[in-house]
């Protein structure tokens, strides 16, 4: 493999320091991510994602989070290491972010084309007639019908699509080699959804930027990603190319989260479901972090965390049972 | 838009009669003001020919009958003890009242929104207990207090300003502090739950994203936001002032409406006091008004709802 790493996160942890106690959102996330690939980051809701997004953009939410270990290189700097001031020179211009939300994402106060030629300004400076016009093409370019209109309308003249095409383009305004979608999807109407994806997709193939696509809709990733993370309490227990771990799914989690998923065809039965509750992201097993809710559990599984299982060339699993290669 | 603002001059006419009602009867409970005009020697029939002048005889009912078919033509009658028409009079010292106020607003602004946005950014640090505690203080301190305390100070010990009435600028200097130390608290209060509202919200994030310095982050995205709640507070402190400007007033001896409203009750001069009251309820009433509407010109989302 030749291909050029952009992203290299190795053994991240960020941690919640409470009077309670640690919460151990993340606790040991490496993955590395491509030049022109879409990563995908699966998991359910509280095992970790946004926090390792977060982590990735150095943004953590007040309250006592803390990234207190572990390596994030983008193209070969460890971010973690920059100053506060270095590290808004990356944001925006190398990493950006598009989040979940696209109903609180822009600023109410202040119109659209304000909130672009911010963005745009980042990137160079350039008289104010000229920084519209491109704020208008950006516009033009996520695919919004009438932009020399949008341009000065607020937020709230807009639909929510619209609002994420918006946010879309401020996040890439700025030309970055990594962008990271959080979920970007899943506050917009199923039909619209499939439009963002494909302008995501273009996008990408027209920038080559790499994308890190945090879901828990193993269907989005799919139609999505080139490789998939699958996370699970704070770790990702398997990771690969999307073909093999829909066909051979290696972590029993990551089987059980595929069967999860409704079938357009087939006869109509009851959902599978997985029984019982994750850890608490406080007081976490020993051994493998699945184990409690496992249907092929050992005694080893509770004594001992697995390693990293190599299954395949690029697939790996943190699991006892799965068939290294 | 139109009908809300119609809606809600029909609803002040109401309060305006509710007010002018009030008090009327209430004013008629503190005695007869024949009773502080006449010298001490004179007699009954000296106090009857007065009450009969001034129209202060006959049933009450019929009084206050009067009072509103003269209310409703503008006339709300001649103070009693200026000799001059009520509303004049009002009108004449409203100017001095109103001069303070911008001034009052301005120090309470000036010094309680950054105090409010520096609290917020030191959320339970020392800078925040700080603010806190200047807030406290400002609240808790009567002006009547804080007023004679600052005369003591700057006019009696160290002679660098003058006590009170009106004049040059160095007189505007004690009553304005007077009136905005208390505005300084309230500012900076509603300052500072907004911020930390505001700041955890998404678009501050998206800011942030964007690689945005920190200071473009607070002062310009997290702060307009943030004064939406401030301007509302605005309309509740103008309002305050026109009202509670009596004590400052009268302890500097200034001579607009809070001193005349305190000369109406000491003196008993009912027309005068009526015509006080109801103007200053019209006013606070407009500037409430005002406010509303302004709020469409700074929150976007309101101007087309």
């Amino acid at each position: 493999m030749t291909v050029e790493t952009v992203l290299e996160v190795r053994d991240l942890h960020t941690h919640f320091f409470l009077r309670r106690g640690v919460v151990k959102a993340v606790d040991g996330v490496s993955f590395s991510l491509r030049r022109g690939e879409v990563l995908g980051l699966v998991g359910e809701s509280g095992c970790g994602k946004s926090l390792t997004a977060l982590s990735l953009m150095r943004l953590l939410p007040k309250g006592g989070a803390r990234t207190i270990k572990g390596e994030v290189r983008l193209g070969g700097e460890n971010i973690l290491e920059c100053t506060p001031a270095e590290m808004r020179e990356i944001r925006g211009r190398r990493i950006s972010m598009v989040l979940q939300d696209p109903q609180t994402s822009l600023n109410p106060v202040f119109t659209v084309g304000d909130q672009l030629r911010e963005a745009i300004q980042r990137r160079k400076r350039a008289p104010r007639a000229a920084v519209m016009e491109e704020a208008v093409a950006a516009l033009r370019r996520v695919e919004i019908a009438a932009p020399e209109q949008r341009i000065g309308q607020y937020p709230h003249q807009m639909s929510g699509g619209m609002k994420q095409r918006v946010v879309g383009a401020i996040a890439i305004s700025g030309e970055p080699g990594v962008l990271i979608a959080d979920e970007p999807t899943t506050a917009l109407d199923v039909t619209i959804q499939l439009q963002y994806l494909k302008l995501l997709k273009r996008l990408q193939a027209e920038t080559g930027m790499a994308i890190l696509f945090i879901t828990h809709d193993f269907g989005v990733v799919g139609r999505m990603c080139d490789r998939v993370a699958v996370m699970y309490a704070g770790r990702i227990v398997e990771c690969g190319p999307v073909r093999q771990i829909f066909e051979a799914p290696q972590h029993p989690y990551t089987r059980a989260l595929i069967a999860s998923v409704p079938k357009m065809t087939g006869p109509v039965g009851r959902l599978a479901t997985i029984e019982g509750q994750p850890p608490s992201l406080m007081d976490l097993p020993a051994g493998c972090r699945f184990a409690s809710r496992c249907a092929l559990v050992e005694q080893r599984c509770l004594d001992v965390y697995p390693g990293t299982v190599r299954v395949g060339e690029e697939h790996t699993a943190d699991c006892w049972k799965a068939a290294s290669s | 838009m139109k009908r809300y603002i119609a809606r809600r001059l029909m609803q002040g006419a109401i309060l305006l009669c509710m007010v002018a009602t009030i008090v009327f009867f209430l004013g008629r409970l503190t005695g007869n003001p024949v009773d502080l005009m006449l010298p001490e020697d004179a007699t009954p029939e000296d106090r009857t020919a007065l009450i009969q002048t001034l129209g202060l005889d006959g049933p009450i009912l019929d009084q206050f009958a009067i009072f509103v078919g003269k209310a409703v033509h503008g006339d709300l009658g001649m103070s009693i003890r200026m000799k001059q028409p009520a509303v004049e009079a009002f009108f004449d010292r409203l100017p001095n009242t109103l001069v303070l106020i911008p001034w009052a607003i301005l120090l309470g602004m000036m010094l309680g929104i950054p105090l409010g946005v520096v609290a917020a950014l030191n959320r339970g640090g020392m800078l925040d207990r700080a603010a806190g505690t200047v807030a406290v203080l400002g609240v808790a301190m009567p002006s009547f207090w804080l007023g004679v305390l600052l005369i003591f100070v700057f006019s009696v010990e160290l002679g660098w300003l003058p006590s009170g009435r009106m004049g040059g600028p160095s007189h505007y200097v004690l009553p304005v502090i007077t009136l905005g130390t208390f505005l300084v608290a309230g500012f900076m209060r509603i300052t500072r739950s907004a911020m930390l509202e505001v700041m955890e919200s998404e678009f501050v994030k998206l800011a942030r994203i964007k690689g945005l310095s920190e200071a473009v982050v607070i002062w310009k995205h997290c702060l307009r936001n943030a004064l939406i709640p401030v301007l509302t507070l605005w309309g509740v402190f103008v309002g305050n002032l026109i009202t509670g400007a009596i004590v400052t007033e009268t302890v500097f001896a200034w001579p607009g409406i809070g001193r005349l409203t305190y000369e109406a009750v000491i003196y008993r001069d009912f027309p005068l006091l009526q015509a006080v009251i109801i103007l200053k309820s019209i006013l606070i009433l407009s500037i409430n008004l005002g406010v509303d509407i302004l709020y469409a010109y700074v929150d976007p989302r309101i101007r087309l709802a």
